[in-house]
Parts: structure tokens; C-alpha cells; sequence
């Protein structure tokens, strides 16, 4: 089977029951997606098909051969670190971290659904969704954190959002939020 | 997992041909087909692959309803515009239903299929009727809490899980089919399900191999329309009890209702007797007690799911107060 996977081709001789999680986990070496539960039901799989958010646990590798897959490994490296991943290591949005790699694939997919106006469960308006916390509550319901780190996960995600919407930098929202803290 | 021939079909033609063998099953988002996989709870010897099939699409027809292919998105369709504006109840459940993530994936057929949620049956150790047909049935008396008070049998008080379908029935939606045969058929959602009798394992009119090609979705109703979810927590949980309602008031009067509920049935449940206490009556509590009344004459608790009753008469009641005030 062939893969499209961070930019980069991979051929692999799988079981034709392996899931694209097992895929990236035990047969290329992508072991940056996480399994929490195997059914959907945690987040920590999580990954990009064609831009979009997905568990990789509940869905086989052979289905996806024709797309474009990413996964964290794809998302940034120490040398250079995507915003959301800044954010997260400046929030401390984690404690054992086996949430994160899910968290912030999903972040990144939610940040594009918002930005197509998809509405959400809490939105009062479906046309014109407003975005606050507690939308970033909801439509990050769908990664579990053992660590209860979700207050400084809301945080992180709301930086760079608010980042990217006031085109305003990281830097100067610390800098506002450290004035903030000297007043 | 037991292994599997897996094929894939890129026209719903092939598909149904490719499909052969009683154990042979369809595989769209993948999401409870694969969940169920794992725990060998389903054993399929074949997969067919319709995730690529053209049918993704969502059309408008000349009468203002709307033709939804059977792979579009469940995300997709909560957040069409044409959906927003003329189906808010079906947008309002879809998005009240599992995570983002799932969402995505999920295909509109495979979520009118997915199956229960009941514990017995995603465990093969359990004696359950729909697993194993013959076998027993685990749930009547034991850990009953998230299943059925309505249209229950005997020999099964599952659930039906979807969100989603409780709004396409209080939308009068229409399925519409490929049989392997060629032949193409057009069930009313109302003659969907089948409920589960002696025979819990059989739970909608589709043939072996029939594939659901599009739903279709009739002139949108005048009058609000809302959906309320109750749940254990407020996000990514199943519903214990849910409302999917559409009601018009013309005159201080109720001109028309449909109510369909989630939670409470082997399927997605709608009572006319609902309807009839509301049509043509005035918006008070009595009547909305009343309505309540006609909805639960014929509940029955388990144990522990005695609480639904109430819970089922309390939301609707909520559902009705909000939707008749201004
Ligand atoms: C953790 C979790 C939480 C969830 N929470 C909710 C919730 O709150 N509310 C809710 O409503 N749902 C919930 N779901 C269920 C989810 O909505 C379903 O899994 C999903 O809709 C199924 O769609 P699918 O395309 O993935 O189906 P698949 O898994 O691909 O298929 C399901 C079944 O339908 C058949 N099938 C699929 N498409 C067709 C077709 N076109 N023609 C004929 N047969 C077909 C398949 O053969 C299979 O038997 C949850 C799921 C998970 C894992
Ligand atoms: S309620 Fe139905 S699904 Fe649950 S154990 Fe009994 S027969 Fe099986
Ligand atoms: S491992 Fe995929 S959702 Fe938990
Ligand atoms: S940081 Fe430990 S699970 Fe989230």
C-alpha cells in the first residue's frame, strides 16, 4: 500500500485490518499520534486527512491511500515549532503530554472549521457563530485529557486564534497579559 | 478483528455487485462498523468501500426541499447554509451528536444504520438477542439505565443511538435506495425501522446488500423548529432522552406539530398521539401535559431506566414552553 503522509511517500505491507493509527505507530515510525482507547472515544489518535480532523484509530489505512495525511510530526518540529504548539508550551496546556499530539491536530482542524463558519452545538446563531471559550469547550469535546488540562488548553487555542484574527502577535499578547499582571 | 476481502466501489452500481454473502457489509466513515470490528461484535467476511462514491453532494429541488447524497458528511450537513436556514432542527441534532473528529468522518447513511449502544451488545460475553439471535437477552434486568422505555419487546429494550435520524423524522425525510438488483425504492422514514419484535437483529426494511443512495428531505415546514438533548454530560454522550421538534402557531393556536424523540426507542420514535393533543389547541402547561400524557401512556421502565419516563415528560415540556414563547 502507498501513502501520502507529512508531504512524504511511504509504501508499507500491512494487514488489510491495520488502522491508519497502527499504520503511522508500528509500521513508519510516526509514533507522535497517540492510542488512548482504540474507539473513538478519547481524541489522542487524532490526525489530518485533507485538512480535515479525524480519529485515526477508527478508520483503516487501505481507505486512504489517496490522501494527504498529517500528523504531528507534520505539524512542526523543535526547529520549528507550529503557534499552537508555542502556545501549548507557553499555557503549560499539558502534564504527561499523551493528550497533546491529538489536542493540537484537532486545534488545528477546528481553527479551520471556524474559520469556514461552521456553527457549533452552543452556538445560539448556527449562521453567525460567535467564538469564545465556550465554544472552544465544545468543539474540542472530543479529546479527553486524563491530566484535566483543559483550562490551559482553552487558553492556548484562544492565543492563537485571537492571534491570527487581530493579527496581532503571540509576543505582544504575553507582553499585554504581563502588563496586565504588573498594573 | 477478524480479517476481511476488502473491495472498493466507485460507482453504486458496482457497489451492490461487489456486495455478496449475508455477512458482506458497506463501509462509509467507518466509525461504528470499525468500532464494532474490533470487538468482533460484527465478523463481516467482505467489506465494499462506498467512501469514494459520488454521492457527497447536497441538491436542491424545485419545491425548496433538499436531496442529500448518503456520503455527505455529518459535519457538512449541520453546517450548510440551506440546512441552517431551512432544517435548524437537523443541524441542531447533528452537532448535538458525538465530537468534531467523528463528525467528519461520519456519512449521513451510516449514521441512520449505526447501531445500539447497548452495553450487552458490544459485549460478546453477554446472552444478547440482536448479537446472537436466540440467545437471550442481558439487559432485562441488568444495567438498563441508557435503554428503552418505548416499543420494547420482550426479547429487546435497546435503543436506537442517532441523533440524527430523530430529526429526520420529525422532517418526514425519505430514504432512497439501490437494491442488488438494480431496482431503486423509496422508503418513508416512518417505514424505515422495524422494531424489535422477535427478531431484534432485523432493524430497518433494507434487503441484504441494499445500498441507501440519498435522503431526501420534503418543502421545509413553516413554524420553529428545535432540538433538545439530555444527556450525562453536556458534550460528546449519547442521548438518555431528545426532542426533535417542528410546531407552528397560527392564531394562538398550534396549526401543526411534529415531534420525534431519541433515547427513549428501538428507533427513532414518533407518536401521532402527541400530535393530536397539540393540533388546534391553545399553548398552555395543559396542554403540553396532555401531550406528555398521549407520549408516555404506554411507557415501561426496566429498572433502571425508570427515570426516562419523567425525564422524557419534563423535556418535552421544556421543549414546547421554549418553542411557544416569544
Ligand atoms: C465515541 C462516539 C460517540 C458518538 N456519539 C454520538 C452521538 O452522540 N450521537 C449520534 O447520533 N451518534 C454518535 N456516534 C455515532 C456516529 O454518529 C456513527 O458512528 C456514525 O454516524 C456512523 O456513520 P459512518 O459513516 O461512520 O458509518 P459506518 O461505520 O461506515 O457504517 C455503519 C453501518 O451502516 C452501513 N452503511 C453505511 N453507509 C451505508 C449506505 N450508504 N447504505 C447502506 N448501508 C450503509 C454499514 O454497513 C454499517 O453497518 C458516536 C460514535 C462514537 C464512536
Ligand atoms: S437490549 Fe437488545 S441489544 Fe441489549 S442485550 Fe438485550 S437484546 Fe441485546
Ligand atoms: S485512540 Fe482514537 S479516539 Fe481514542
Ligand atoms: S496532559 Fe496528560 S492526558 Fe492530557
Amino acid at each position: 500500500m502507498q501513502f501520502t503522509i507529512n508531504g512524504r511517500a511511504f509504501e508499507a505491507d500491512v494487514d488489510i485490518r491495520t488502522s491508519l493509527l497502527d499504520l503511522c505507530r508500528e509500521h513508519l515510525d510516526l509514533t507522535g499520534a497517540k492510542k488512548g482507547c482504540d474507539h473513538g472515544q478519547c481524541g489522542a489518535c487524532t490526525m489530518l486527512i485533507n485538512g480535515r480532523r479525524v480519529n485515526s484509530c477508527l478508520t483503516l489505512a487501505v481507505m486512504h491511500q489517496e490522501d494527504e495525511i498529517i500528523t504531528i510530526e507534520g505539524v512542526g518540529d523543535p526547529q520549528g515549532l507550529h503557534p499552537l504548539q508555542h502556545a501549548f508550551v507557553r499555557h503549560d496546556a499539558y502534564q504527561c503530554g499523551y493528550c497533546t499530539p491529538g489536542q493540537i491536530c484537532s486545534a488545528i482542524g477546528m481553527l479551520d472549521e471556524i474559520k469556514k463558519g461552521w456553527p457549533s452545538h452552543v452556538s445560539a446563531d448556527l449562521s453567525s457563530p460567535v467564538f469564545d471559550d465556550q465554544e472552544i469547550s465544545e468543539r474540542m469535546s472530543g479529546n479527553l485529557c486524563r491530566c484535566a488540562a483543559y483550562t490551559n488548553v482553552v487558553d492556548a487555542i484562544r492565543e492563537v486564534a485571537d492571534s491570527a484574527a487581530n493579527d496581532r502577535t503571540a509576543d505582544e499578547k504575553d507582553k499585554v497579559m504581563a502588563d496586565e499582571v504588573m498594573a | 478483528m477478524k480479517t476481511f476481502d476488502y473491495r472498493k466501489a466507485l460507482t453504486p452500481e458496482a457497489a451492490v455487485e461487489t456486495f455478496d454473502g449475508e455477512t458482506a457489509r458497506f463501509i462509509a466513515g467507518g466509525t461504528n462498523l470499525l468500532d464494532l470490528m474490533k470487538l468482533q461484535v460484527e465478523t463481516p467476511d467482505k467489506l465494499v468501500d462506498i467512501s469514494r462514491l459520488d454521492l457527497a453532494s447536497i441538491d436542491e429541488r424545485e419545491d425548496g426541499g433538499l436531496t442529500i447524497g448518503a456520503l455527505v458528511p455529518n459535519a457538512d450537513l449541520a453546517a450548510d447554509p440551506r440546512v441552517i436556514d431551512r432544517y435548524e432542527v437537523l443541524s441542531r441534532a447533528l452537532l448535538a451528536g458525538a465530537s468534531g473528529q467523528l463528525r467528519n468522518k461520519a456519512s449521513t447513511g451510516g449514521n441512520l444504520l449505526q447501531r445500539t449502544r447497548c452495553y450487552y451488545f458490544y459485549d460478546t460475553g453477554s446472552r444478547c438477542n440482536k448479537r446472537t439471535p436466540g440467545s437471550g437477552c442481558d439487559a432485562i434486568g441488568g444495567a438498563n439505565r441508557i435503554l428503552a422505555v418505548l416499543g420494547t419487546s420482550e426479547h429487546c429494550i435497546a435503543t436506537h443511538p442517532s441523533d440524527m435520524a430523530v430529526a429526520m423524522r420529525a422532517l418526514d425525510a425519505t430514504v432512497l435506495t439501490l437494491k442488488r438488483d438494480g431496482d431503486r425504492r423509496r422508503i418513508s422514514i416512518h417505514d424505515f425501522y422495524r422494531l424489535p419484535g422477535d427478531t431484534p437483529h432485523i432493524e430497518t426494511v433494507l434487503d441484504t446488500g441494499e445500498l441507501i443512495t440519498h435522503i431526501e428531505l420534503p418543502k421545509p415546514p413553516s413554524g420553529r423548529q428545535a432540538y433538545r438533548k439530555v444527556r450525562d454530560r453536556a458534550s460528546y454522550a449519547f442521548a438518555l432522552v431528545s426532542v426533535g421538534a417542528v410546531i407552528h402557531i397560527q392564531e394562538r393556536r398550534i396549526a401543526r406539530a411534529a415531534f420525534a424523540f431519541g433515547g427513549l426507542a428501538p428507533m427513532p420514535w414518533r407518536s401521532q398521539a402527541v400530535e393530536l393533543a397539540l393540533i388546534g389547541k391553545a399553548p398552555t402547561r395543559d396542554t403540553f401535559e396532555a401531550a406528555a400524557d398521549a407520549l408516555l401512556a404506554e411507557a415501561k421502565g426496566f429498572g433502571g431506566n425508570d427515570f426516562k419516563i419523567p425525564l422524557a415528560r419534563r423535556t418535552l415540556i421544556a421543549t414546547l414552553r421554549d418553542l411557544t414563547e416569544h
